[in-house]
């Protein structure tokens, strides 16, 4: 049976592991490559780096610690920060990314996610949509959660999937670096809406926090960051709660 | 020395890691006539499948790779390296295929979004050997570990014989692993497959079918 994915997040600036919290209030975590060899002794299903602070001077950078890591742990990557244009995905892909995050640009230019998804593959192309509660709705935002859009999220993410993005990367804005939680009416109306993977992200403070994203949220997957690099939990540990509650996970 | 197959698409790269960890030598082989200086072949994949034959056939590399089957090295095919052994794919209209293993890739049946059925099969999944013969060597390692699967079409061989182990999507059941004499073919990712992956990759550089 196919297991649920449970996948540590790294927020990464200037080659950096780093946190926030609802995006502010940035603090070194830590080597990249030395948290992505203890997520692979845990057990972590997937990698996803974010680059926070991406910015044109640290590309390179970044394509770096992809191509280390990569040399490190033989499991899937994602990628995300700054991707801008079918160049950038075809960058990291080369570097030993095996997904490519995109987000701002997706809303800008949203036949960029069809372009990428036809050259390169449904299954290399993640759509990161972050959300934020507004009235009754939801509504995605972009630059890290800075700036609104007017654009509603499920209905966004429903066009990316009909687009070709092989996974939704999708981050309650609310939620994120609160540890109360996954937004699991948002998660659950997303993983509802369309046919890509969902993938849960923002709010994780406890396991039970995981199997309701999973359970309730209907989600494929769940990412988690700070529960992971502060030591919390371990990805095992994770995985044999999840188990218990009846959750196809890989052990 | 291992011979990877470049033919302009794929993780190369991330294959070509996985195998020296797994204690191989590797050499990425853009050149046909080049294919037969080595000892073992991969052919990895990503992508779809009309682009991967087509930069196959152009490059000559079709007919390299036939002749180094037949010749009796060990082969191993990945994702879309074992698509592309069968007669014929339906990805993005009708696209022969090398011919190798007798049958078709077809597409998984109707999506399912309320089941759970996203389309691609992306994750951890199982590989079942075939009960009824002893598990092929490459694969043996394999009993009771996971593997990771990315992909939205499957191979349908002709002959059960082919057919080395089995996944299953939901209720519907498809090839994980096919082969004959010195070829075996995989559909998961055994570079993303962690320490399952890395002793598939072992068992194939042992291998002396």
């Amino acid at each position: 049976m196919l297991s649920k994915r449970i996948i540590p997040c790294l927020d990464v600036a200037h080659g950096r592991v780093v946190k926030g919290v609802q995006f502010v209030d940035i603090i070194d975590a830590g080597d990249p490559v030395e948290a992505a060899i203890k997520y692979d002794e845990q057990g972590a299903d997937e990698l996803t780096f974010l680059d926070i602070r991406a910015s044109h001077e640290s590309r390179d950078t970044l394509y770096h610690m992809v191509t280390e890591v990569a040399e490190h742990v033989f499991m899937p990557l994602t990628v995300g920060g700054g991707v801008k244009a079918l160049e950038d995905i075809e960058n990291l892909l080369h570097a030993g990314a095996d997904k490519v995050s995109i987000n701002t640009a997706a809303i800008f230019t949203p036949e960029l996610v069809k372009h990428a998804a036809e050259r390169f593959g449904s299954s290399t192309i993640v759509v990161a949509v972050d959300a934020k509660r507004v009235d009754e709705h939801w509504e995605c935002f972009t630059h890290g959660g800075r700036k609104p859009t007017g654009i509603n999220a499920v209905d966004w993410a429903k066009r990316m999937s009909d687009y070709g993005a092989g996974e939704i990367l999708l981050t309650s804005m609310d939620a994120d670096g609160t540890q109360n939680g996954y937004d699991i009416p948002l998660t659950c109306a997303v993983s509802d809406a369309v046919t890509a993977n969902v993938v849960a992200s923002g709010g994780v403070g406890t396991l039970e926090h995981l199997a309701a994203g999973l359970q309730e949220g209907k989600a494929d997957a769940v990412l988690a960051a700070s529960i992971f690099h502060f030591g919390t939990f371990t990805i095992h540990e994770a995985k044999s709660y999840l188990a218990a509650q009846g959750i196809p996970v890989r052990l | 020395m291992i011979g990877l197959i470049n033919y302009g698409m794929g993780n190369l790269h991330s294959v070509a890691k996985a195998l020296e960890k797994a204690g191989g030598r590797v050499e990425p082989v853009d050149d046909a006539d080049r294919l037969k200086d080595y000892d073992r072949i991969v052919l990895p994949g990503v992508g779809a499948f009309r682009d991967c034959i087509g930069a196959l056939q152009e490059t000559g590399m079709d007919v390299a790779l036939k002749e180094s089957i037949d010749s009796g090295k060990p082969f191993l095919g990945i994702c879309l390296g074992m698509q592309v052994l069968m007669d014929v794919s339906c990805e993005f209209g009708s696209y022969r295929g090398l011919g190798l293993i007798p049958g078709a890739v077809k597409p998984f049946p109707e999506q399912h979004p309320e089941r759970g059925f996203k389309i691609p099969h992306m994750g951890w999944n199982d590989v079942v050997l075939s009960s009824e013969k002893q598990p092929h060597p490459v694969l043996a390692p394999l009993a009771g570990n996971q593997v990771y699967y990315v992909h939205s079409y499957c191979c349908m061989p002709q002959n059960p014989d082919h057919l080395l182990g089995v996944c299953s999507y939901g209720d519907y059941p498809f090839a994980a692993a096919i082969g004959r004499d010195n070829m075996v073919a995989v559909q998961f990712h055994p570079e993303k497959s962690q320490r399952a992956g890395l002793a598939l990759l072992e068992a194939f550089l042992q291998w002396h079918p």
